[in-house]
């Protein structure tokens, strides 16, 4: 592996920082060289939150050159749209977690929502392959993240990185019952994800 | 890391994965620093994060959030007349603020030595411009030392305050908002405690420390000399570094655009050789002639403005060298951060035969709607907006301050259609005023704003006797950067204090029309305004509520917390759409056929939107 590159979106509130703190991590107790890097100008919820993670020694800056990603994560389908057209590379692999936050156009009346079948059209007409994540079990809105996780780690969607170095990476990171409740979610996304993978 | 503190204090060499920010409080830790002060301002306010993690009682140094930028740099500035090692942090525009001290401040013998870092923003990601502080160091003769990563900060802080020490002058360190942002494992070095002793040793003698003619013209001769003496210290450390491919053809640059750069030539199969500049400014003449002169061409890669530029093609001329210096091109050079794409952009053009160019990015098959940052579901401002709004005559001019309520520009408020910088607005809205009878002018300002620039533009409304109204947007904290605590808060970085509060200071300042009232009060904030628009003076309707971002957070974490989040009645919803598009909360969700529901994962409960629903459709 010369360059992974790995670009993950969301909304303000949504986690998108502990979900790269962990991946960020587990890359490292994997052994790839690794370094990211958080846009969060405005403090707000709301707004669009990226995190970019680059593996690999030959990745100098922390930030990815357009279209150089090869896994885009996504904690709302805008978002996830938005990364995959403006990040992902051709044949590239999206995960993202299914849910919609309209943005402001959408509640304006001014625009329509973007559908799951957007994604998949987009997806298809560039041999992206996409994992929609969807948890209606979830207790917590704020664990979808670990759902996603879960998944990427189930797949193998980073290369190198094993469950094992997931959970040490959070084991670094949580404590106490935040600690238990993400590694319980984490280790049941198997049994329990309701997964809907797509070629 | 579980235990940021505990890390920070590590006596033992360790390596952790951090960013920029993290790893410059432990430089600050291992390099001595007493005295560090700040106001928060992105991209730096993680600094204080980090600073935070270490219990007061253990914090090897004083750490305070002062009112602003400029007391900040007064009070380090002070601490380090005192022999104690000090450093300042804001971010780019704060230099602003701060400058009619900071200018100063190279011409002092600062005995502890001084360490000002700026957290720069090429891109312009979170400041209402993208100016290049190296301006400021050549205007005020001060070295400026400029890392491109975590690991860098680390060491170019410990350079900056060990220069700073033996030069009893201020460096400035350099950062830009990704270097700040930028995490990645950074192998730190041991750490044994130094006992302090509290020691002031300010001596007049030490000076001159009045700046009177007689003395200004030495003084300033001493920062030149300086300025010579940091050159040699930077070249002897070996900080400059250059990267020798064998190519007729270099690059000069410095910061983070080396790792972009690195990047780019990443593969290539003719790379041009490279001079990484830890310190800019003053350019390092004997290292810079020296890479000229082994070279045929040189471009000069800089981010933002052309300093280096101009200051090596000065040198070059003088010394009569006749390698071919390629500066910025284009406006475009100027502008925008220099990312991998950028600089490819940049290589291309200056020499196509070895720089590739960009592949074409894929274009975007579906138009997604675009995302604007906005106001928090429960926010106070948002029900202020929409109350206020009601009682503005038409033709009512709107003025912004810096803050979370600045968003209110946007759609479908359209409040505050003008934003300058921290604290501008009464002032703004007071020159408005004037030759105007038939506009009324509204100005907002946040509490912490009002402490750090606000207060002299509402002096001024008094004094001068300006009729317009401000509305003062309390709401307890600092929220936009992180809800640091504020003069008005009752505590400060490191205990309880006594609070100043806003109405008795503008009561003090005899402001006579106060009006005050929680934002959530809707008709009674729309009649407020309608009394203070009518006064024939400067006004001040002060919009209370607090942060909800802040105090659901703080109401979570106490036990026996229990969700809620409103509903809406489909009986009574006729689809007026008040709420979702005029009050818009993003909790409300707008369905394709255009019935309204609420999205219970944003809705905090607060019920600010009930009261703008005609039908009453809207329940908790």
């Amino acid at each position: 592996m010369n360059i992974f590159n790995i670009y993950l979106c969301g909304v303000g509130g949504q986690g998108i920082g502990l979900l790269s703190e962990i991946i960020l991590r587990a890359a490292d107790h994997a052994g790839h060289a690794a370094k990211a890097v958080d846009t969060h100008g405005l403090a707000q919820r709301g707004g669009i939150v990226v995190s970019q993670i680059r593996l690999g020694k030959a990745a100098h800056s922390p930030m990815i050159p357009e279209g150089e990603a090869a896994l885009v994560v996504g904690l709302e389908r805008h978002e996830a749209l938005r990364a995959m057209q403006s990040a992902l590379k051709d044949g590239g692999a999206l995960v993202y977690y299914d849910t919609v936050l309209q943005p402001l156009p959408v509640r304006l009346g001014a625009a329509a929502e973007i559908s799951g079948d957007d994604v998949d059209r987009v997806a298809s007409a560039r041999g992206i392959t996409t994992h929609a994540v969807i948890r209606p079990d979830l207790v917590d809105p704020r664990m979808q993240n670990i759902a996603v996780l879960s998944v990427i780690s189930r797949e193998g969607l980073i290369p190198g990185v094993t469950a094992e170095h997931y959970e040490q990476a959070m084991d670094d990171l949580l404590k106490g019952v935040v600690l238990e409740a993400n590694l319980q979610l984490f280790r049941g996304g198997l049994s329990r994800a309701l997964l809907e993978p797509q070629a | 890391m579980k235990y940021m503190g505990e890390m920070l204090l590590t006596r033992t060499p360790f390596s952790e994965i951090v960013m920029g920010n993290t790893a410059l409080v432990r430089a600050m830790i291992e390099a001595g620093t007493r005295v560090v002060t700040s106001y928060p301002g992105s991209p730096t306010p993680e600094i204080a994060t980090a600073i935070h993690s270490i219990p007061p009682e253990k914090r090897p140094f004083h750490f305070e959030f002062s009112t602003n930028e400029k007391v900040a740099t007064e009070v380090a500035l002070g601490a380090s007349l005192n022999g104690y090692l000090s450093t300042v942090f804001f971010k780019s525009v704060g230099l602003n603020v701060a400058a009619d001290a900071f200018v100063q401040l190279s011409l002092l013998n600062l005995i502890g030595g001084m360490v000002i870092v700026l957290g720069d923003d090429p891109g312009a990601n979170s400041s209402q411009n993208e100016q290049d502080n190296r301006h400021y160091a050549a205007m005020s003769y001060t070295p400026l030392l400029e890392p491109a990563n975590p690991a860098e900060v680390y060491a170019y802080y410990k350079e900056a305050a060990a220069l700073a020490r033996s030069l009893c002058r201020p460096v400035i360190l350099r950062l830009t908002t990704h270097v700040c942002h930028a995490k990645e494992k950074v192998a730190f070095g041991g750490w044994e405690p130094e006992v302090f002793e509290n020691n002031p040793r300010f001596d007049a003698a030490n000076g001159p420390y009045i700046p009177l003619t007689a003395a200004v013209f030495p003084k300033k001769r001493t920062a030149l000399e300086n300025l010579r003496k940091a050159a040699r210290w930077v070249d002897e450390r070996g900080l400059h570094t250059v990267t020798d491919h064998g190519s007729p053809r270099g690059i000069i640059l410095s910061g983070m655009v080396a790792l972009s750069v690195a990047d780019v030539l990443e593969g290539l199969a003719d790379r041009p050789d490279i001079l990484k500049l830890a310190m800019p400014y003053p350019m390092p003449v004997r290292v810079v002639a020296d890479f000229l002169a082994a070279h045929e061409e040189v471009k000069v890669l800089e981010e933002l403005d052309d300093t280096l530029e101009k200051d090596i093609k000065a040198m070059a001329f003088d010394r009569g060298l006749t390698t071919r210096i390629i500066g910025k091109q284009d406006d475009g050079d100027w502008i925008g951060e220099y990312t991998a794409d950028k600089v490819r952009d940049i290589l291309h053009r200056a020499w196509p035969d070895i720089v590739p160019p960009r592949t074409a990015a894929a274009t975007a098959l579906v138009s997604v709607p675009v995302r604007p940052a906005q106001m928090c579901p429960g926010c106070g401002h948002r029900s202020a907006f929409h109350a206020i709004k009601k009682a503005l005559p038409e033709g009512t001019v709107t003025v912004a301050d810096i803050g979370c309520h600045t968003l209110g520009f946007m759609e479908p408020y359209r409040m505050g259609e003008i934003l300058l910088c921290m604290g501008a607005s009464t002032a703004m809205g007071a020159g408005l005023t004037l030759f105007n009878d038939t506009r009324k002018v509204v100005a907002f300002l946040g509490d912490s704003t009002f402490f750090h620039a606000g207060l002299p533009g509402i002096v001024n409304a008094l004094f001068n006797r300006h009729n317009l109204t401000l509305v003062l947007m309390e709401n307890g904290t600092t929220a936009m950067t992180g809800h640091q605590d504020h003069a008005a808060s009752g505590r400060n970085f490191n205990e309880p204090t006594d609070a100043i509060p806003v109405r008795e200071v503008l009561e003090g300042l005899g402001v006579k029309h106060i009006f005050e009232t929680d934002t959530y009060k809707q008709a009674e904030l729309t009649d407020l305004m309608r009394q203070a628009l009518a006064v024939d003076a400067f006004s001040v309707v002060i919009a209370r509520h607090p942060c909800m971002l802040l105090f659901t957070r703080n109401q979570r974490r106490k036990s026996g917390y229990v969700d809620r989040h409103v509903t809406i009645d489909q009986e009574r919803c006729t689809r007026i759409h008040t709420c979702v598009q005029d009050f818009a909360c993003p909790s409300f969700i707008r369905a394709a056929d255009g019935s309204v529901t609420v999205n219970p994962e944003l809705c905090i409960g607060d019920g600010s939107c009930m009261q703008t629903c005609a039908n009453t459709a809207i329940t908790r």
